[in-house]
């Protein structure tokens, strides 16, 4: 093993470099020529994407720094949604943070390089091996968010949000780091594979794992959002910028996900009857108070918010059915499935933000659910488009929300959890009710505001080729399901 | 990728020349354009309508099992196959489908001209996943076809429907989501059991009563909402109600027939014990459904409520003759699905013509019909004959097969159902006779039109097909006699594991 191989994080290495160059080209870039600024950023994306995928097509896991980062099929999988996902993000939020004066004056280049340094933290989480790695990886994704979603200084709700999300992200921080430090006093390491192996002797003390273990679970819960800690969720939500939103609501999701993996699955697999347990509740009650809650509202995105904590409740559902008693034949597929999951989500939900950002124009934010009114009748191609995501969100075919939660049931059914099952489809149903208001807004109310859509060419494109994505891989969605599949076996033999 | 013969592509065109054909006819369309729209649109129900002769034609009714097989990988992960298959109990439901497909298109000609482009585009599509739903061999294909067809018929209720279409929309959408919740968890179940989906594999799959009893009520749920049976048929009605004609025809010609079909292909021969064990409820319901939704449907002021609780009364009829587990009853129930399919589309398109003129739905607007419309009242009461079973129209071939079914099953169902066909008689003549005859009270009856060329058309299709089945049955039953006898063979077998002494 390599104690300072740099070969594994080059992408990493590439998005700082590129990352910090961005910030001082754009110092000598006056406000017109800031569609530089954005070209660059796209275009390092794309460099770590070839980084990222040659790492992936090669299939092998490599250690490097003392086995503090690892770089593996699954997160390599992982990581290239991410850079996809914050690509789509920032074409379709360009537009709208310029009506929103984001990305001008001096700074407003801000706007592009805390992104890419969020976008760097999610992929040493995605990558990390080791308690302080993931900690690390954290901090850097949450600080640069919390900057973001302040972005907005003379934004009453936007500041608001902010100091919320500040505050209870550094709360569930704190949980995460004294829940590692639990770990680390009863197994003396911070190294996730040692963590592993200790645990795989039996000679550790259960019960300061367990107390450890509590506040690792909170912790995780609190970034993705499961009930009893998703209070944050739907005031960060709606009161960021949209863009901003989707910058903390899609591609993180992907990078929290990793660190669930990491901490619970290839750290703890041996506790996996406590853990599981933990999440079981976690998504039970995600489940029926995100779905519940979600019919209430009359704001989109505060809907899509509580909806999110609905679909978080799923992943779990996927990542609790991995081990049965201390039979783990059904590990790969339960988890690959929650992975499968995760990125179904984010592709489906960048969309939804997407078309909120389309209907917004200057000084009108769009995010209210009636502003959706008639919209088949000013646009019956966008109207379809938003009818497709919301399907997908509601797990209807031939949409790739279908394929995702048939995914995640057929493990928990697996596990021969019936009524869990039952349970969750049935809140499906629950779910179906508010996505498929939208579509009737869409379709069936004649328009408050008749104004002609105008949609920019990039922003228009990319949206399309998301709404075809969504059907398309929900009609064969083999390919990625196989991935993830081969990649998470991968990562577990590893 | 096998294909046995060259027979088996025509299924896969059945199902994607008309959805592909709706979604070319939303790429064109746009209402400045309309007429070209339904122009393309019915082209696009005639074309899709050609690979579904060769089904009748080649159709081998001595063959046991699946015929026009096709079998390709899908989701290799989960060993899904995209797999098409039909035989004797889903052969006729195909070329119905299309066929009544080209009435709607014709019956929309003049009358829709709101985004004609998508409510063509809607019907398409909507055709194709519901053949591929009576073609899947695979279960999760057919769940797939099974819930896609919710989208568009969503869309066409919500949108060019009545006054209180939203809320007929939202319970059509949500009912039927809810039943097919609960069988995706079964074919789910039924997968981690066997390891595969291939629905005939699970026909043959050991399952302990108890496992029987769950996946039994689990397809229950969501084939007894969409046949629907009492007591979860209220969508019906105020769906019917609000639905614009063409949804109401398709809705009740085709879609009502996705749920018994799923009795048919499902419930009974993956869980005969269990079938065999909760017959009796299922009678018990049908019987319900055939008096007292008859009975209900006879004190109904509005025509399509009617006609609409009139369905549920037949679709009665059809889950009673499954579930007596006799040859003649179960043929009975399937021809009666395939006439009511021809009767009820006819129903709804008469009260569409009439609504068309009247912008009323009311009995009470109506009388002496006949004296200003002659040519429509002949077809009306045509229709409304067969509707209560009258011998020579195809109404009464299955209702009879399905009542000796009864009596030789039990005396007294048998008896419980023939007094059916009274109320039948009851509420379709005697609405017929306040909207047809009698003197003309309201002004604007004596304003109506009769028929044009295209309404004459798409209503004499109609009523030379429930003519010529009532006439000459016999191709219909001869199609499904082997397939029935082999599912009848199956049902009777247990499933129950050996246990061991």
């Amino acid at each position: 093993m390599n104690t300072t191989n740099l070969i594994p994080m080059y992408a990493e290495v590439f998005l700082l470099i590129a990352a910090s160059a961005i910030l001082l080209i754009d110092m000598f870039l006056d406000e017109g020529k800031r569609a530089i600024t954005y070209m660059l950023t796209l275009a390092t994306l794309v460099g770590a994407a070839v980084f990222s995928f040659s790492d992936y097509s090669s299939g092998s896991t490599v250690y490097a720094f003392s086995n503090m980062f690892l770089n593996d099929p699954m997160g390599n999988l992982l990581k290239l949604f991410s850079y996809l996902t914050m690509a789509m993000t920032l074409v379709y939020a360009r537009q709208y943070s310029t009506d929103r004066g984001m990305l001008g004056g001096n700074l407003g280049g801000e706007f592009y390089v805390l992104a890419l340094f969020s976008l760097l933290g999610q992929n040493v989480m995605i990558s990390a091996n080791n308690f302080l790695t993931i900690y690390l990886g954290l901090e850097l994704m949450s600080l640069s968010l919390y900057a973001l979603v302040a972005l907005r200084r003379d934004n009453a709700r936007a500041t608001e949000a902010a100091m919320k999300y500040f505050i209870l992200g550094a709360l569930a921080s704190g949980f995460l780091l004294y829940g590692m430090s639990m770990l680390y006093g009863a197994t003396g390491t911070l190294d996730i594979s040692e963590v592993a192996r200790k645990l795989g002797t039996g000679t550790v003390d259960k019960s300061i794992l367990i107390f450890g273990l509590v506040f690792v679970v909170a912790g995780l819960a609190f970034k993705l959002g499961a009930v009893p800690f998703h209070m944050w969720v739907p005031d960060v939500y709606q009161g960021s910028p949209t863009g901003v939103t989707l910058l903390l609501g899609g591609a993180p999701k992907l990078a929290t996900f990793a660190i669930c993996v990491r901490l619970l699955v290839e750290g703890m697999l041996p506790m996996a009857f406590d853990w599981q347990q933990m999440l079981m509740i976690l998504a039970v009650l995600s489940l029926a108070i995100g779905n519940l809650t979600a019919i209430a509202q009359t704001n989109l995105k505060r809907m899509l918010a509580y909806s999110t904590i609905a679909q978080m409740g799923f992943v779990l559902l996927g990542l609790l059915a991995g081990v049965v008693g201390h039979d783990t034949a059904n590990a790969a597929a339960a988890y690959s499935s929650a992975m499968y999951y995760s990125i179904t989500y984010v592709m489906t939900t960048v969309g939804s933000f997407g078309m909120i950002m389309v209907l917004a124009r200057s000084g009108f934010e769009a995010e209210e659910i009636d502003d959706f009114k008639g919209l088949a009748k000013r646009s019956p191609a966008y109207a379809a488009l938003m009818s497709v995501l919301m399907f997908s969100l509601a797990g209807v075919p031939p949409m790739m929300g279908f394929a995702a939660k048939f995914a995640v049931l057929q493990s928990v059914l697996a596990t021969g959890a019936v009524w869990l099952t039952v349970f969750a489809v049935m809140f499906s149903l629950v779910g179906a009710f508010y996505y498929i208001r939208i579509v009737k807004v869409m379709w069936f109310d004649e328009a408050s505001d008749n104004t002609p859509l105008v949609v920019h060419g990039d922003k228009g494109l990319v949206l399309a080729l998301n709404g075809v994505a969504v059907v398309v891989l929900g009609m064969i969605p083999g390919p990625l399901l196989n991935a993830c599949m081969s990649a998470m076996s991968k990562t577990l033999a590893s | 990728m096998q294909s046995t013969t060259n027979l088996s592509t025509y299924l896969s065109l059945s199902i994607w020349v008309p959805i592909i054909f709706g979604l070319i006819v939303l790429a064109v369309g746009r209402d400045s354009r309309a007429g070209m729209v339904r122009v393309l649109s019915l082209v696009g129900s005639l074309v899709s309508l050609l690979p579904t002769i060769p089904l009748i034609t080649h159709f081998n009714t001595e063959a046991h099992g699946m015929q026009f097989v096709e079998k390709a990988p899908w989701i290799e992960r989960f060993n899904i196959f995209y797999s098409l298959g039909i035989d004797g109990l889903s052969m006729w439901f195909i070329p119905l489908t299309a066929f009544i497909t080209v009435i709607v298109v014709i019956s929309a000609w003049e009358v829709i001209t709101e985004r004609v482009a998508q409510y063509m585009g809607a019907f398409l599509m909507l055709s194709g996943l519901m053949i591929g739903v009576f073609s899947a061999t695979d279960g999760l294909l057919f769940y797939f076809f099974f819930e896609a067809t919710l989208i568009p018929m969503y869309i066409i209720i919500g949108v060019w429907g009545g006054a209180n279409r939203i809320y007929a929309a939202f319970k059509f959408f949500l009912y039927t989501f809810f039943g097919s919740l609960l069988t995706l968890v079964a074919i789910i179940y039924l997968y981690n059991k066997s390891g595969s989906w291939d629905i005939l594999a699970w026909h043959q799959l050991p399952l302990s009563m108890k496992e029987q009893t769950l996946i039994f009520f689990a397809f229950f749920m969501a084939f007894a909402v969409k046949v629907p049976m009492f007591p979860v048929h209220t969508w019906l009605p105020d769906v019917h109600v609000e639905a614009p004609t063409g949804g109401s025809a398709v809705l009740a010609a085709i879609m009502l027939k996705l749920g018994a079909y799923g009795f048919l292909r499902f419930s009974l021969p993956i869980a005969p014990d269990a079938s065999r064990e909760y017959a009796w409820f299922i009678i018990g319901l049908s019987l319900i459904a055939v008096i007292y939704i008859g009975l209900v449907a006879l004190v109904q002021k509005d025509m399509k409520k009617l006609v609409a609780y009139s369905s549920i009364a037949h679709m009665g009829f059809v889950t009673l003759g499954f579930f007596m587990f006799n040859d003649m009853s179960v043929q009975g129930g399937i021809v009666q699905m395939v006439s009511h399919g021809f009767i009820s589309g006819a129903m709804f398109l008469c009260i569409g013509v009439l609504y068309d003129r009247m912008h009323s739905r009311q009995i009470a607007d109506y009388g002496g019909v006949v004296n200003k419309m002659p040519k429509f009242a002949a077809l009306f009461i045509l229709f409304s004959m067969a509707n209560c079973g009258l011998p020579a129209t195809s109404g009464f071939v299955g209702e009879f097969m399905v009542i000796l079914g009864a009596v030789k099953f039990n005396f007294v169902t048998g008896i419980a159902a023939a007094t059916a066909l009274i109320f039948g008689a009851a509420y379709s003549l005697w609405m017929a006779k306040r909207v047809i005859f009698g003197a003309i009270t309201n002004p604007h009856v004596e304003e109506l039109t009769d028929v044009n060329n295209r309404e004459f058309l798409m209503l004499g299709i109609l009523a030379i097909a429930v003519l010529v089945m009532g006439l000459y049955p016999a191709p219909f039953t001869d199609v499904m006699q082997v397939s029935v006898a082999d599912l009848l063979a199956h049902v009777a077998q247990t499933k129950l594991p050996v246990v061991a002494h």
